[in-house]
């Protein structure tokens, strides 16, 4: 998945656990039916701890999750989509 | 016995029987759907958290779990007694202790923690970390707890035993709840934790 098809993106680098979640919902309750919301984090922690919000999440739907480096600095990449 | 025999008087013709099902059936339904409303009306997934501990460490893990499982749709309720009150007044909020004496996992030997200003040092050092580490600050939890409709309680007890005022705690606050009001709270939860 490419940032192209993205809806919405939201910038999390730089916060740690617990804030990657809490924003991820913020922004999920503001996205329309069909809306993929990327999520990009600097905290590893990140990639367990959405992927299991989105699995409990009713309506959430996790598309991709992928590991990049930006800058020299590692960052990971989340896909959720709202279901229609 | 043929299919148009009168039925002998006492038994219910077929066709009766199945009248009777069918309202019996009727009823059951009724029944079933009345009590599946019910449960969908009580839902809501709640978790309840009992503060205790007001030191710097001990401030985290409430406000975490507890903005956690609001963004995972819970309904939360931290109920903050005794040191716990400390997390909620503004003031001291910002500026909570920590001790490394009794702490065997601090790097400090307890003869030495134990001097005048060891644990203001400490509580700096550990701000310190917090901040390199990425980590909100506490006042920035609590933000975001009251945000995501976390229920922070102040336990009126416990504010009247400290000597605070109800002014001094975060606007958002709950305040004038006793140990009644966390029971029945605890009792219709899913989670309860005493921190």
């Amino acid at each position: 998945m490419s940032t192209e098809t993205a809806t919405e993106t939201l910038d999390v680098k730089g916060q740690n656990c617990p804030m990657p979640v809490i924003k991820t919902k913020g922004a999920f309750d503001g996205l329309a039916a069909g809306d993929v919301l990327e999520i990009v984090s600097t905290d590893s922690g990140s990639m367990s701890d959405i992927k299991g919000w989105a699995e409990s999440t009713d309506g959430a739907e996790m598309v991709d999750q992928e590991e990049a480096t930006e800058d020299g600095t590692a960052v990971y990449k989340h896909y959720v989509r709202k279901a229609e | 016995m043929s299919a148009d025999t009168p039925p002998s008087s006492g038994e219910n013709s077929p066709s009766d029987d199945v009248a009777d099902l069918r309202a019996q059936i009727e009823a059951l339904e009724t029944e079933v759907s009345d009590l599946r409303s019910e449960v969908d009306e009580g839902n809501a997934d709640k978790m309840v958290i009992i503060a205790t501990k007001g030191t710097l460490d001990m401030a985290y893990p409430p406000l975490i779990l507890a903005s956690t499982a609001a963004a995972f749709g819970y309904d939360v309720t931290v109920f903050h007694t005794f040191w716990g009150l400390e997390i909620l007044h503004e003031e001291n909020s910002k500026d909570l202790g920590l001790s490394s004496v009794g702490n065997p996992n601090m790097p400090v030997p307890n003869a030495i923690a134990a001097l005048p200003g060891m644990d203001r040092m400490t509580a700096r050092m550990m701000r310190n970390r917090i901040e390199d580490n990425d980590v909100a600050s506490v006042e920035e939890l609590i933000e975001t707890s009251l945000a995501s409709g976390v229920d922070l309680q102040a336990c009126q007890m416990t504010i009247d035993l400290l000597g605070y005022d109800e002014d001094d705690f975060y606007d958002g606050v709950t305040t004038g709840v006793g140990a009644a009001s966390a029971f029945q709270d605890m009792a219709d939860a899913d989670i309860q934790l005493l921190v």
